[in-house]
């Protein structure tokens, strides 16, 4: 223990140390009469954090003799996750002012949670990976059941909690096994075990258990079932929030896990997330057909794109990495602007999520329809949008990895699930005429709608604003 | 046969036989105790390890304040176990079917214990020559300090989480406000009157 290594954690740390001031100051004044400013203070902390993990440029290095892991990879999927923890809280702000569940300790909570993402795409043991997983969801439990009045809401937290610590549960078994065969939590260490290539059997059920309970976070099918209730019972901002950044550390994670860790034996656990890769796409795109319930939907369409993700990670390359940090970062961009429009789903100021709700809402507002055309199609992966080229990188990492077959459930599922996201576009532009929704009066909404369908529409013409050159990065780092 | 293998044994069927019953013991508050039984035998197995400090631990944790908090909530709920546990009895072969299969799983595993090479070179890094006490403080606070703080930084959201979920400030309650007590003065506060003997007021 140097200072150094506390320096390597110097992003953690920063945003710790903030969480910790500002309850302490905002218990001391004011409480949640200075919610909002909570909100903005710690979306720019997430800001200023992301602009120093992003511009630190310096190669791998590695804090508490191993235990974390500071590389291209986890700069990568840091930079994402603040960003979108910092867009996520500013979108669902005046939802939450209107709904009375506007208190400091939302955006701190989300504050702490992030330190858990971090953490755990930072882990270079089981150890770290199992606190940062647990402090990641403790926050993320309490935050869905945060309309506390609400029985939906509760019922969501609730129901969150028990299936989290039983997949808690899964891990930490795994965990144990992993530890007895191997004799070592730390990631080089059974990379080391491992790297023979022959796996003992109890090493194999050990991974066996910590590939499932990884899947439960990332909400891969089989181990889904928590994930539409969940979204549809939590407030809409919060679940804007679970769609996007702690999917997109979950993956990270996995990635760390199955290459850092197990990257000697690919094989094992190839097949094993290819299962897993391909029961999530075609369950995600048929079971979201009868849905009608739009944050129900947005739900089955995660694990669906959790599932072309992993087919990126089943390929087991580099190449496929790259993919899935591509995939991810798409998806998460494609979710923000998803999610600032069903924000801003109202009728008579309640919010509403039926899909029936957007019957001719092109006649009501054309450029905000339009902006959610795009993203729907992005979201169905049509080519010029970027949403297509997502697909068009794990595709070819599964292919190329000869995983044809995967491939080519990969585009029969895409094919399934453009259904309904094109079923959107049509309610919008030919449904019957019903009660209107209120013309949405929150410019901050339409704006990141907007900005994030601009990027859907204008990727293409700028090479996907770098991020192919920046993943390539981050996937050469990780240990294989 | 040693004593160290007779209270091994000793040791293991009990917890065993504690794991079970608690498991299939109709009143509640008995599934507790025999979780205590459970407890206490597997940091008896930990004394057997040399682990003296983690023994302790548990019994102070586990039997001391988890348990006893368990049996108070179990006491004080008013939940009907015996509908619980027949709305579970529906599940019953099921769960079976997958205890089995995992069961057939481990004895694989366990069977054929086949640690990877090097195994004792990784795993002797961490055992020094101290008291187990020393021994755990040195790398807790030293090697293991992240993961310390990082158990700190999660005991702290779940403090938070308790609060935001329960905590609700009502105004119409009346409160004690020590400082506006204090502040009182007693020559408004109250009247002295001198009352005389037979006069009344």
């Amino acid at each position: 223990m140097t200072s150094n290594d506390f320096f390597i954690l110097l992003p953690e740390i920063i945003i710790s140390l903030y969480a910790m001031l500002a309850l302490v100051i905002f218990v001391y004044t004011g409480k949640d009469k200075h919610a909002s400013l909570s909100i903005w203070l710690t979306s720019g902390v997430f800001l200023i954090v992301a602009a120093v993990v992003g511009l630190n440029d310096n190669t791998s290095s590695t804090a508490f003799n191993g235990m974390f892991i500071d590389d291209a990879f986890s700069r990568f999927v840091k930079v994402v996750i603040l960003l979108a923890a910092a867009v996520v809280l500013v979108m669902g702000q005046d939802y939450a002012a209107k709904r009375d569940m506007l208190k400091f300790e939302y955006p701190l909570l989300v504050a702490f949670s992030v330190v858990g993402m971090m953490v755990m795409v930072s882990a270079g043991s089981l150890m770290t990976l199992y606190m940062g997983l647990e402090l990641q969801s403790l926050a993320l439990y309490v935050i869905a059941a945060f309309r506390r009045d609400s029985a939906k809401s509760t019922e969501a937290g609730l129901k969150y909690f028990v299936l989290g610590a039983l997949s808690s549960g899964l891990l930490l078994y795994g965990s144990s096994l992993v530890y007895g065969f191997a004799g070592t939590v730390k990631f080089d260490g059974i990379l080391e075990a491992t790297g023979s290539g022959n796996l003992s059997m109890g090493l194999l059920l050990g991974l066996v258990f910590v590939i499932s309970g990884l899947a439960f976070k990332v909400s891969a099918a089989p181990f889904h079932m928590w994930a539409p209730d969940v979204y549809e019972g939590a407030p809409t901002p919060v679940t804007a929030f679970f769609a996007t950044a702690p999917k997109m550390a979950a993956m990270g994670l996995f990635a760390r896990v199955v290459h850092d860790a197990f990257g000697g034996v690919v094989n094992e656990w190839q097949q094993i997330v290819a299962v897993l890769s391909i029961i999530s796409m075609f369950l995600g795109a048929i079971a979201a057909i009868g849905q009608t319930d739009i944050k129900r939907l947005m739900a089955y369409s995660s694990i669906a794109h959790m599932g072309f993700a992993l087919m990126g990670l089943a390929s087991g390359t580099v190449f496929g990495v790259q993919a899935m940090l591509i995939y991810m970062t798409i998806y998460v961009s494609m979710n923000i602007g998803t999610f600032a429009f069903i924000l801003s789903m109202e009728r008579n100021g309640e919010p509403v999520s039926d899909l029936s709700a957007l019957n001719m809402y092109s006649k009501q507002e054309p450029l905000k329809a339009i902006c959610f055309l795009a993203l729907m199609f992005s979201m169905a992966g049509v080519p010029p949008l970027i949403g297509f080229f997502g697909k068009f990188y794990v595709l070819r990492a599964a292919y190329e990895a000869g995983l044809a077959w995967l491939a080519i459930a990969g585009v029969i599922a895409s094919v399934i699930g453009a259904f309904y996201y094109i079923r959107i576009v049509y309610l919008m532009y030919f449904g019957e005429e019903i009660e209107k929704l209120d013309v949405s009066g929150s410019r901050r909404l339409t704006a990141v709608l907007a900005i994030s369908a601009l990027l859907m529409i204008s990727g293409t013409f700028f090479s996907l604003f770098g991020i192919e050159s920046l993943a390539s990065i981050a996937a050469g780092s990780l240990a294989n | 046969m040693g004593i160290g293998e007779i209270a091994f044994y000793a040791f293991s069927i009990s917890t065993l036989i504690g794991g079970v019953f608690t498991v299939v013991s109709r009143n509640p508050v008995h599934s507790v105790l025999w979780l205590i039984l459970s407890f206490i035998s597997a940091a008896g197995l930990f004394v057997l390890l040399g682990a003296e400090f983690v023994a302790m631990l548990l019994i102070i944790v586990y039997v001391g304040a988890v348990a006893v908090l368990f049996l108070f909530v179990v006491m004080m709920l008013d939940v009907d176990f015996a509908e619980l546990k027949a709305e579970m009895a529906r599940y019953f072969p099921l769960g079976l079917l997958i205890g089995v299969i995992v069961l057939i799983q481990l004895m694989f595993a366990f069977g054929i214990w086949d640690y990877s090479d090097g195994y004792q070179q990784r795993i002797s890094e961490v055992i020094g020559s101290g008291t187990n006490t020393a021994e755990l403080g040195a790398i807790i606070y030293d090697e293991y300090i992240l993961i310390f703080q990082l158990s700190g930084l999660i005991l702290l959201v779940a403090m938070i989480g308790a609060i935001v979920l329960t905590l609700r400030h009502r105004d119409d309650i009346k409160r004690q406000d020590v400082f506006a007590q204090m502040m009182r003065d007693p020559e408004e506060a109250m009247e002295l009157k001198d009352i005389k003997p037979g006069q009344g007021l």
